[in-house]
């Protein structure tokens, strides 16, 4: 997602000498054409990523459209004061921009597992928090964020999913992208693990169980009527993420129904329980290590939808 | 030059041509005077820290800034944030005094409903470019302000106002490095260095000095002054012509509580309030030292 990203910063940047790039001396070879085409709208503001953040709001409160960038938690966990007291009080336009989501960078270990910053930064006020599910999302909400008033959060994961713009479809922050329908059970994903939820929904309809897909590309603000039709559409609502199940997507849907009025038939969040993922290995072996892999989400979405999941899991 | 018994019992500036003809020595002391009494009248603390930082904040505000009451955001105006936003009933006095907003609203300082709260806020605020109240914020925006001047090539300065405590947090010093890397010669770094912090002195805690070579080392255009010789501050506060493509850095020797003799030099009126008694001493020492 970060090439995608770092594409149409360029373009943006090309035609905008307010778009201001600030990196936290990483992006080895991503930037290096951006670099050397703008180098007035880049800092390399060094390993000091509160610097970098008080940097982003002076020059945001100049004028400038800002967008920091660092990977998994650098860029908003160690500076998340700045963020909340200096950027987003101040209605700053400054865009965090996180490369590798969740897993993402997983065998580097729990230091590089970015698994709570879709909580905080939703729990932060004014921040919209965005965590595109595929390569044309994530192109689409780069330049997105930059037209809202305000912070964004943008969590770019290394996966993706399966392409599934249609022709002419546009893109809107704030409002999710049905991409697969199905009356039984909604599958709603953010971020790059959508890729294991389309899988997950073709397991499924295989077993006869058919799924409508949700990109869920903004938690926050969340499309809460996209919620209201799956709980009156669809047999039960799942929620899938790379993070863990406390004030992610799935707390935020939950909150979003329940405050409603709206009782789905069943209704499960997937993710992260466990605490701390200390297991080695690359981000498929870290998904299936807690339960995020499409065969143990269709065998959970089997478990809720009444079917027997071990027949499920003898038949794959 | 001032007509008397306003509202708030302090006598009001009359002057002409507002700031440039006010004598800041005599700003100072009514920026004191208005401090003790706003942090009187809300029960709030930090009062020390206002008393300490008065006379920095007076020449600033009376003889270097460029700003205008008439125009808070006009573009050429030089930027002034107070890292040390505990002090915040300072800035909003010196604000006031200035004519960005009426006296009588420092009477809400620290009250139910008020926009004025204890640490300087921009919220409704004109003249304030920056909320703080958590250390060691204000110099990496600063510096941010700073490098957008420098890429529009402006001639305004961006002034920071830091305590001496306040130079433990670790932001402050990545954003030394980045200001001196970028050569920033149009950011200003203020340290009220009166020597004691929210504990215990500074020595006590965690010592900064050599605090000049420290700067210095790290690359920035070094002056020492005593803070509160106000013809020391303005030389202090020239532009730099020695030194071009170096920050600059004002370490300003003070007393904490300067002014007020029982408030001086001491950790318990950094949260203390005077009341009473003590409110009345305080304000005839400040009187009389008309």
């Amino acid at each position: 997602m970060r090439d995608h990203f770092i594409d149409r910063l360029s373009q943006m940047a090309q035609s905008d000498p307010r778009i201001m790039l600030i990196t936290g001396d990483l992006g080895f070879g991503v930037l290096d054409d951006y670099r050397q085409r703008f180098p007035k709208q880049f800092i390399n503001a060094g390993v000091a990523e509160q610097n970098m953040t008080g940097l982003a709001t002076g020059l945001a409160l100049e004028g400038h459209i800002v967008y920091t960038y660092s990977i998994a938690n650098f860029v908003f966990m160690r500076c998340l004061e700045q963020i909340r007291n200096d950027a987003a009080y101040h209605g700053c336009n400054v865009n965090i921009v996180s490369i590798g989501g969740g897993f993402s960078y997983g065998a580097l270990g729990i230091s590089h597992h970015a698994t709570e910053d879709l909580a905080i930064m939703r729990a932060l006020p004014g921040i919209t928090v965005v965590s595109p599910g595929d390569y044309w999302e994530a192109a689409e909400a780069t330049e997105a964020v930059a037209q809202i008033c305000g912070v964004s959060y943008l969590r770019l994961d290394k996966s993706s999913g399966q392409p599934t713009r249609q022709s002419g479809e546009s893109f809107q922050l704030g409002k999710v992208r049905q991409v697969r329908d199905g009356g039984d059970v909604t599958l709603a994903a953010a971020g790059g693990i959508l890729e294991n939820a389309q899988q997950s929904a073709e397991q499924l309809a295989r077993q006869g169980i058919q799924a409508r897909v949700l990109s869920v590309h903004t938690i926050k603000p969340l499309d809460h009527a996209a919620f209201l039709e799956a709980s009156r559409e669809t047999g039960g609502v799942v929620t899938i993420e790379e993070h863990t199940v406390d004030g992610g997507l799935g707390s935020a849907v939950a909150e979003s129904l329940l405050e409603r009025g709206a009782v789905p038939g069943f209704f499960h969040r997937i993710g992260l329980r466990d605490g701390f993922c200390s297991a080695v290995g690359d981000q498929s072996y870290l998904r299936s290590q807690s339960g995020l892999a499409a065969d143990q989400i269709t065998a959970c979405v089997q478990s809720l939808c009444g079917r027997d999941p071990e027949q499920f899991l003898r038949s794959a | 030059m001032y007509k008397s018994n306003d509202s708030l019992g302090i006598p009001t500036l009359v002057s002409s041509k507002c700031k440039k003809a006010m004598e800041t020595t005599d700003l100072a002391r009514r920026i004191r005077l208005h401090a003790v009494k706003m942090t009187s009248r809300g029960g709030s603390s930090h009062i020390g820290a206002v008393l300490s930082m008065a006379d920095i904040v007076a020449v600033l505000y009376g003889d270097i800034l460029n700003v205008d009451p008439e125009a808070p955001r006009k573009t050429d105006r030089d930027r002034f944030i107070l890292s040390k936003g505990h002090a915040g009933a300072g800035v909003y006095a010196a604000l006031a005094e200035t004519g960005f907003f009426p006296l009588e609203k420092l009477k809400t300082h620290y009250q139910d409903g008020s926009d004025l709260s204890g640490h300087v806020s921009h919220k409704g605020i004109p003249g304030v470019e920056l909320s703080t109240g958590s250390l060691g914020h204000g110099l990496p925006v600063g510096a941010g302000m700073a490098y957008a001047g420098k890429l529009k090539c402006a001639p305004h300065r961006v002034f920071v106002l830091l305590s001496d405590g306040e130079c433990d947090e670790g932001s402050n010093w990545e954003a030394i490095l980045f200001a001196a890397h970028h050569k920033l010669d149009n950011l200003v770094a203020v340290i009220d260095y009166n020597k004691i912090q929210s504990l215990a002195p500074v020595a006590e805690t965690l010592t900064l000095e050599p605090f000049a070579d420290k700067w210095r080392c790290f690359g920035w255009d070094v002056r020492e002054s005593d803070g509160h010789d106000h013809d020391q501050l303005r030389q202090a506060f020239a532009p730099t012509r020695t030194s071009p493509g170096k920050p600059m850095c004002v370490i300003a020797h003070t007393t904490k509580g300067k002014g007020v003799s029982f408030m001086e030099n001491t950790v318990l009126w950094h949260y203390r309030t005077a009341h009473g008694d003590e409110l009345a001493a305080a304000l005839a020492e400040l009187e009389n030292a008309a």
